[in-house]
């Protein structure tokens, strides 16, 4: 009885996909002999095609349905065979080990058209882990943070430009003026939370693109600044191969500095802080938490990753211009968050890496790229709205033999 | 009994005619009223009568109308707080509950009673990125001293359990530790025996009364449950209509027709 309901249910969806995709999967107009081509055979893919997809949409939400049973038992949540393997200390050790090394000859091995992807992912690493400062652990929804990029990246362009001011300066001044510009956002939108926020920085975002793109006495407009300078090396010369594996060394430094400050606000006084403040606002500055000091913290640390990263951005492709500061630029590192797993760093890398990497290396799909993501991202929300890597919040675990004395001492 | 607890020391908190309006309404109206050193003082009334609404007048969330809030922590100057931030007074050494439980709830127990050592501690962003000497110091004893606040509610079989795990009970007692880690001078609890069972009434009144003894500090407490205020209160305020209609001894309180006229309504009058 289920059976025959469940094949009726498929037949009609099947049929339904072969009727809406039938004008462009079927008919198709050959404008220079002016016929009509019927191709009948891509219905009966889609037919198929549907057809079967259905069966594993149905099987999927049901294992979600029993999935969501096992949480409501209290069950330990789902965790990857990776995740797994890797509570285990020594197999996080030699993981660890074996990727460094890894990390190390990648750029002796590979091209450098290789390396130079991996450098960029390796970016949107550290633009995660820095928009993960606000998202993730203060809860405040940020949609406009390629501003700070773009911030760190014309503060280098021009400081150079004007006054020939070099990589390794300009790298803490881009840091310092992205910052700047988190918490002149944040002034204003102090009171705002939720949805209101994520407007306004939605907004920012949007000014700030747009200011570059008209104000042409200052950004040179949609045209952009080129001939940027990439960074030195103590005054030797690099040519393009050896300038591709130090840039990729020098943005494996500066992610292993991001994970490293992160880890160590997450686990401080103002980290937890943070997490008080998403928890409850009221409560939160009752326990006399200055929640605007909380905040604007917060952003300028986050804003900094991202003028960091903007600087190394303008010296990595040494042309920059508005157009790749867009909101889909936020939106990107959102996702690389949200499909990774809200508020940790491990889920932040491997968001990045398959966000950035996946449609690197999957070209032949480059035409549905777009469309790929959409439907992951839709997919994630509904199997996995956690992400794919979840760690419940490391929570301080008190053990009575580290602070024993100090307990029998009152 | 309390009384046998040093008096009248003078006032850590002084509010004179405290009036609160909310648009038409008059939440709150010139209400006088004052807590001692080492004084417990309870605050009563009909549901609605304004009682949360001082709460929240004196711990900064409202900004009152009219009328001034004053507090005199011991040993200092006297300081006018009415309309400071929240944070600040807190600060200033005024910790409170509150009526709908708000701990938070993804945090551990241990980790809720930490939060409250926050504006007694100091480690920025620069401390805890190096982690030097004095911050890993300044975190240890964060983290021991707030072992020994839950200890004095009796919850350190709870220590690393979420605290939207605990039963209701353990949840407002952990409430009232985390207030208690910021040191205060006066603790405002907001109906601290709501939803409890007679067992874990009684364990609050002795924690009441503890709390009073070993930190020597002042409660002021709002409470519904009238054999808890009678038995630790020192003084009782009563309130109906955003007005203070008596105060005195539980004694006096438990004669006065006007408080049971508030109380039993039209019932008496009929
Ligand atoms: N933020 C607010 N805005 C508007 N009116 C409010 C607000 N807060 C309280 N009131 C009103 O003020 C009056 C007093 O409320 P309050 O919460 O202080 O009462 P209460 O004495 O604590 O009562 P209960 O015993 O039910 O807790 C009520 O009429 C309430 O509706
Ligand atoms: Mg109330």
């Amino acid at each position: 009885m289920r059976k025959i309901k469940e094949l009726r249910q498929s037949l009609l969806i099947s049929v339904w996909f072969m009727f809406l995709t039938f004008p462009i999967m079927v008919i198709r107009v050959n404008t220079i002999d002016n016929i009509i081509e019927w191709r009948w055979m891509n219905m009966i893919y889609v037919g198929l095609g549907s057809f079967v997809f259905s069966f594993i949409w149905r099987y999927l939400l049901s294992k979600k349905q029993s999935g969501a049973k096992l949480l409501k038992a209290d069950k330990p949540a789902y965790l990857l065979p990776m995740q797994r393997i890797f509570a285990n200390p020594w197999m996080q050790m030699s993981a660890l080990f074996f990727i460094a090394v890894f990390a190390v000859i990648f750029p002796f091995v590979f091209s450098s058209y290789q390396i130079n992807i991996m450098t960029t992912a390796l970016m949107y690493v550290v633009l995660g882990l820095g928009l993960n400062i606000v998202v993730g652990q203060a809860g405040l929804l940020n949609l406009g943070y390629a501003a700070f990029y773009a911030v760190g990246a014309y503060s280098y362009a021009l400081l150079n430009y004007h006054f020939g001011i070099g990589f390794w300066t300009a790298l803490p001044i881009g840091a310092a003026l992205a910052a700047l510009f988190g918490i002149i956002l944040g002034l204003p939108v102090l009171r705002l939370r939720g949805d209101y926020l994520a407007i306004v920085t939605l907004g920012f975002g949007e000014i700030v693109r747009l200011v570059l793109e008209n104000w042409n006495e200052f950004s040179f407009g949609p045209s952009g600044i080129s001939n940027i300078p990439r960074p030195g090396f103590f005054g030797i010369e690099l040519n393009f191969e050896q300038v591709s594996a130090y840039l990729y060394f020098l943005v494996i430094g500066i992610c292993l500095l991001a994970i490293f400050v992160i880890r160590r606000l997450q686990n401080s006084r103002i980290g937890r802080a943070w997490i008080a403040m998403r928890e409850d606002e009221v409560a939160c500055q009752s326990m006399g938490i200055d929640m605007t000091r909380a905040k604007l913290t917060a952003l300028a640390l986050s804003s900094m990753w991202a003028g960091l990263v903007g600087v190394i951005f303008a010296a990595k492709t040494t042309f920059i211009n508005p157009a790749s500061f867009t909101f889909l630029e936020s939106a990107m590192i959102l996702s690389i968050i949200v499909i990774g797993g809200m508020g940790t760093i491990l889920g932040v890398i491997v968001g990045a890496f398959l966000l950035i990497l996946l449609p690197e290396y999957l070209r032949a799909l480059s035409d549905y790229r777009m469309l790929a993501f959409g439907a992951a991202i839709v997919l994630m929300m509904i199997f996995r709205p956690q992400g794919i890597v979840t760690v419940s919040r490391r929570t301080y675990q008190f053990s009575d033999e580290n602070h024993a004395p100090d307990i029998s001492t009152k | 009994m309390p009384q046998t607890f040093p008096q009248n020391k003078g006032s850590v908190l002084d509010i004179v005619n405290l009036t609160m309006n909310f648009g038409g309404l008059r939440a709150i109206d010139a209400v006088n009223l004052h807590v001692k050193q080492w004084e417990i003082v309870a605050l009563i009334g009909p549901n609605g009568a304004g009682k949360t609404t001082i709460f929240n007048c004196i711990t900064g969330l409202y900004k009152p109308t009219a009328g001034d809030i004053f507090i005199q922590p011991p040993g200092r100057k006297r300081k006018r707080v009415t309309g400071m931030k929240i944070h600040k007074i807190t600060k200033r050494g005024m910790a409170r509950t509150f009526q709908n439980i708000r701990i938070f709830s993804n945090m551990t127990a241990l980790e809720n009673v930490m939060i409250g050592r926050h504006c007694r501690t100091k480690a920025g962003v620069w401390e805890a990125v190096l982690k030097n000497k004095r911050t890993r110091k300044e975190e240890k004893d964060i983290v021991s001293q707030s072992y020994n606040i839950l200890a004095k509610v009796g919850l350190t079989q709870a220590v690393n359990e979420l605290a939207k795990n605990l039963p209701y009970g353990a949840q407002r007692r952990l409430e009232i530790a985390r207030a208690m880690a910021t040191e205060p001078f006066l603790l405002l609890l907001d109906e601290p025996a709501a939803g409890m069972n007679p067992y874990e009434t009684k364990e609050l009144d002795e924690l009441i009364l503890r709390i009073r003894e070993e930190e020597r500090i002042s409660i002021l407490m709002i409470e519904h449950d009238m054999k808890l205020v009678m038995s630790v209160s020192d003084r009782i305020y009563v309130m109906d209509y955003g007005e203070k209609i008596a105060e005195g001894s539980p004694s006096e309180i438990r004669e006065n027709h006007v408080v049971i006229k508030a109380y039993l309504g039209e019932e008496f009058d009929a």
